[in-house]
């Protein structure tokens, strides 16, 4: 058991291994203030930097280098193409000396430059760390080579604004130290800076952070499905915290030190790690951003504690408490996130559509700060709101998919747009892929799933997915002649609203509970079901409780055709049932509803040796099934990376 | 005796009385009119659907015929005088100045017994391309359509005319040149490009044998079931290249086409075996491999063929014997059967020698559906696949 998860947390720090080989860069940094030794030529413009006040625009010297490519200081906040920032981030200091240094001398000089610059007017020791997130200035300079309008842009936002330096390796831990550091630097801003108002100081907080968060999001092509480990930050709570476990700041440099640019650039396709609940520190920190306050069940199962595991019932009535505090959080995304919360909202498809109509409703009202692009802010929006959404529930594979497809919208955006018509687009963006990936696609399902029914059929079904309904009433509508039966199970009983609805339309239909699943399968010709997702080795991950049916169906040789649409394929790959899950609500298993007499379990959790597991999903493997029906036609599950790879693209485009 | 064939003959017949009383033939079709117009000759195909024309072109190019089974068809054809066949002889005796029609043109290229059906069709479209007297682009591909829906709906038990017929319409007309041309040269452009296609699927065969001639080894035994042109011309290769292997031919009821296989592989000096059917299991400890051709190729990577295809790979499955497919790419089909009872029916007649009681029910379907996990490889003209790449070059044919 232990074993399983082992290897797991090795593979996490691989990066923290090789950090190990150069700790010593950024110490210095941190240490002594003056990294001029460690750096090169650049730093012979320090001195120079050195007499600006923090405040300033770098001097025009600067620009001058490279005023064809920037009419504007502020435009340079326009995002590029968002692969660039990815390894923009990348740091590594030796790497940025041997490198292209000589060749882009003007542009990396600026970068470090202005490292230096936070650097030296920083006075306060709390400034010295966070200059160590602004060497990725000295990162920055390597892409700066290409995209000389990144570098000023960030220049200017790191001189205009010393609170904190925009940093470029968007690493989570960086994030998450800089969370830590933030309100600190922030402070020591208010004592020394009185040029900017209050106000302002915020927002333009705010956006800095945001556009960290945006590029940071864009960067690890974020499958939002995962519980990341540092979401961005957004919460104000997290602002007034001060301080933090001093032991994260070590790993966390050690960390970037590590990223090799190339590597970066490897890294930028893999999904980023998943939060693993069983990290304690880690917790702890995503826990303090929380916004939805969840408490840490107790009495884990020992093989599922990475995954989360709260204890349900109080944070619904705490989320509402808190509805007027949280501005950071829109409306219509608070009340999708409190359904989710809930329970209220189930279902693969019902809970995308409105996630995707909180979004719309958010960018609707969304306006962007002063100082700000919108693609980037609002990038940064959405991250916060995923982050949320994520608190109430883990999100679906769908829910990741469409939140990619977004964000690549987003990115997307022509910058000769105006807010509006951005805005525009993107909402009409959120409806044709509502309308095609899922409605649309819905239909073209029903019609090839409808052929493989036929007279004298009788078809099964597990639990309750409404692509399979619809296929049933359309088999029906076309006049076939068949016979439905239901299996379903505990603790969710699904299956018998479908049942109401199917009986409300003359299906004649069989209810039975899984448990007799082997006594009715003989008679089935037959078995639909639905999922959640679909993974490139053809996995089918669904409802918990299909695996079983699937297998049950096989052994007695029954075709087992999945009713799943192209957008919610993915192309990672899962073996087990373990890996990535969700747990319920224990409390639902331990209690059977209208049954007083079975109070065996009504004090389980003062039982140290008791656990509970509670299940939601599980992965079917493709052996046991043999039809995918998509979008795109039926296909054999070996087939799934090949629609993954040719539609994947589409993704993006549409 | 191996040329007697229960299609031509039945063909011959039929012309024979055209020719002596063409009036009254040309306006036996239902409805009396006197096909003028293209739409008209687009709606007769009417396939007799008591026999499937697939099989019954199959067991008259490859087959035995026996009396018993001629009679059974010339019964059958009887009942409903085949619509087909009277278009055709229709045509022969009319002047040119006749409509062209698609079917005719395709039951033309469909006599010639080394042509595929998948590649006469294709043939036949190119025809309709060539004769087409449209004026713009969206009228010529209207004309295709409804040539190549026709084509489709003539024979419904055929797959790779189904399969052929798509392909070349994906082939012919997803071309951005089409956009900006002007009509002639699009046109020629596409007649271009539909005879190249025909070439590709006529060489396929070449392509096939090249690549499944390495897996034959010197002193292996191959078991053979069916008659397949493609594993006809692996052998052949194989065997002009020197190998040195025997192999075992199935009878082939009920059509006995394996008895026409070994008859041609005697002629080539193969050391050849006649089974009969039921006695695959019984020699399958000496088989090494098993070939097949397949009339199509579905999504899931599993094949339709001859009847009897399903329990030989079973059969060479539970022994562990690698099973091998040769099937051209225009037999790969846009369909998915669940089951052998998902696939639209191909009945053939059956002879059993003796009279059958009426009350006993016969089986008369020519084919099976063999399924992904019992077959080895394919040998197609895109290469050696896998059974489950099949369905990835569809994805890529079709969407």
């Amino acid at each position: 058991m232990e074993g399983r998860r082992f290897p797991r947390t090795v593979i996490g720090p691989k990066v923290r291994q090789v950090g190990f080989f150069a700790p010593a860069a950024p110490e210095p940094s941190s240490v002594e203030p003056d990294p001029v030794d460690s750096s090169s030529p650049p730093l012979l413009d320090s001195p120079v930097s050195n007499s600006l006040s923090p405040v300033m625009i770098p001097p025009p010297r600067h620009l001058s280098e490279r005023t064809a490519a920037v009419p504007v200081p502020e435009l340079g906040f326009r995002r590029q193409a968002s692969g660039d920032f990815i390894h923009i981030g990348s740091y590594n200091p030796s790497v940025s000396l041997l490198g292209p240094l000589p060749a882009g001398s003007p542009s990396s000089r600026v970068g470090f430059g202005d490292g230096e610059l936070s650097e030296e007017s920083s006075t306060a020791g709390c400034f010295r760390r966070s200059s160590s997130g602004s060497f990725p200035g000295g990162g920055f300079d390597m892409s700066s080579l290409k995209h000389p309008e990144n570098l000023v842009g960030d220049n200017f936002a790191m001189a205009g604004e010393l609170e904190k330096p925009v940093g470029g390796p968007e690493k989570e831990e960086e994030v998450a130290k800089e969370a830590l550091h933030d309100p600190l630097s922030c402070l020591e801003l208010l004592k020394t800076k009185t040029k900017t108002t209050k106000v302002e100081r915020r927002a333009l907080q705010e956006a800095q952070r945001a556009a960290k968060a945006a590029s940071k999001a864009e960067g690890g092509k974020v499958v939002a499905k995962s519980n990341r480990a540092a979401p961005a930050k957004y919460s104000k709570e997290s602002l007034q915290r001060k301080g933090g476990p001093p032991a994260a700041s070590p790993m966390s440099t050690d960390k970037k030190v590590s990223d090799h640019p190339f590597e970066k650039e490897k890294k930028k396709d893999m999904p980023p790690p998943r939060m693993q609940f069983d990290d304690k520190n880690r917790v702890e920190k995503a826990k303090r951003r929380a916004i939805v306050n969840q408490t840490e069940a107790t009495n884990r199962v020992e093989l599922f504690r990475h995954l989360p595991q709260y204890e349900y019932g109080n944070q619904l009535p705490d989320l509402q408490l808190k509805f007027f505090q949280l501005d950071s959080v829109h409306p219509a995304v608070l009340k999708v996130g409190s359904f989710y919360l809930a329970g209220d909202i189930l279902g693969g498809n019902a809970r995308c559509i409105a996630m995707l109509r909180a979004f719309q409703g958010a960018i609707k009202d969304y306006r962007t700060p002063c100082d700000k692009t919108l693609d980037r802010d609002l990038t940064a929006k959405i991250s916060s709101y995923v982050s949320f959404f994520t608190q109430c529930r883990p999100l679906s594979i769908s829910m990741g998919n469409a939140i990619r497809v977004l964000k690549s919208r987003i990115a997307k955006l022509p910058p000769s747009y105006s807010e509006s018509e951005a805005k525009t687009t993107l909402c009409s963006d959120i409806d044709r892929f509502i309308n095609e990936k899922i409605v649309l696609a819905d239909k073209v399902i029903v019609g090839h799933a409808a052929t493989k029914i036929r007279d004298g059929d009788i078809v099964l079904t597990y639990g309750s997915s409404c692509v399979v309904e619809m296929t049933l009433l359309h088999a029906f509508a076309l006049g076939k002649q068949f016979r439905v039966v239901l299996v379903d199970s505990r603790p969710k009983i699904e299956g018998r609203s479908l049942l109401r609805r199917l009986v409300a339309k003359g299906l004649s239909c069989t209810y039975t509970h899984i448990n007799a699943i082997s006594y009715i399968m003989h008679e089935v010709t037959r078995v639909f079901l639905g999922a959640s997702g679909v993974l490139s080795n053809g996995t089918v991950f669904s409802r918990v409780g299909t695996a079983c049916v699937a297998m049950v169906a096989h052994a007695f040789r029954v075709p087992v055709l999945i009713c799943c649409e192209a957008y919610k394929f993915h192309e990672r790959v899962l073996l087990d049932s373990i890996c990535s899950n969700e747990l319920g609500d224990k409390e639902a298993v331990a209690r059977v509803p209208g049954r007083m007499d079975l109070s065996s379990l009504d004090n389980w959790t003062s039982k140290d040796n008791m656990q509970i597991l509670n299940l939601m999903y599980d992965a079917t493997p493709s052996d046991y099934v043999s039809m995918i029906v998509t979008d795109y036609g039926m296909v054999p599950p070996t087939s799934v990376p090949a629609i993954v790879r040719e539609y994947g693209r589409e993704y993006s485009l549409i | 005796m191996w040329y007697r064939s229960a299609s031509f003959i039945l063909d011959n017949r039929q012309q024979n009385v055209a020719a002596l009383a063409p009036d009254t033939l040309s306006i036996s079709p239902p409805g009396g009119t006197t096909r003028t117009s293209m739409a008209d000759t687009f709606q007769n195909p009417n396939p007799n659907p008591v026999i499937s024309a697939y099989y019954q072109t199959r067991a008259a190019h490859h087959g035995v015929i026996t009396s018993d089974w001629l009679a059974q068809a010339q019964a059958a054809t009887d009942q409903n005088s085949d619509p087909n066949a009277i278009s055709a002889s229709d045509v022969r005796v009319s002047d040119p100045d006749k409509p062209f029609s698609v079917i005719d043109e395709f039951n033309d290229w469909r006599k010639q017994p080394d042509l595929a059906e998948a590649v006469a069709a294709i043939r036949a479209l190119a025809a309709v391309i060539r004769s087409s007297k449209a004026t713009t682009m969206m009228e010529l591909e209207i004309e295709l359509k409804k040539a190549s829906d026709s084509l489709k709906s003539w024979d419904e038990t055929s797959i790779s005319l189904t399969a052929g017929c798509d392909l070349f319409m994906r082939y012919v007309t997803r071309t951005a040149a089409l956009e900006y041309e002007d009509f002639n040269s699009a046109k020629s452009r596409l007649i271009e490009r539909a005879e190249k296609f025909g070439e590709i699927s006529y060489k396929a065969r070449k392509v096939i044998a090249m690549l499944a001639q390495d897996f034959i080894f010197d002193g292996c035994t191959i078991l053979v079931h069916g008659y397949s042109r493609v594993v006809l011309e692996v052998l052949k290769l194989a065997a002009q290249n020197k190998k040195l292997f025997r192999v075992f031919c199935t009878e082939g009821r009920p059509d006995r086409s394996g008895l026409r296989l070994s008859n041609e592989l005697a002629k080539l000096d193969i050391p050849v075996k006649l089974l009969i059917d039921s006695a695959v299991a019984y020699t399958m400890d000496e088989v090494d491999m098993v070939f097949v051709g397949a009339d199509g190729v579905v999504e899931s990577g599993g094949i339709i063929n001859m009847m009897g295809t399903y329990q030989t790979a079973l059969v060479a499955h539970s022994m562990n014997k690698p099973v091998y497919v040769a099937a051209e790419s225009y037999k790969f089909a846009r369909l998915y059967p669940l089951d052998q009872k998902d696939l639209a029916p191909a009945p053939i007649p059956i002879e059993f020698g003796v009279p059958v009681p009426s009350k006993v029910e016969i089986e008369r379907s020519a084919r099976d559906y063999t399924p992904p996990q019992y077959l080895t490889l394919l040998f197609t003209d895109l290469g050696v696949l896998t059974p489950s790449v099949v369905s990835d070059e569809l994805i890529q044919l079709y969407l």
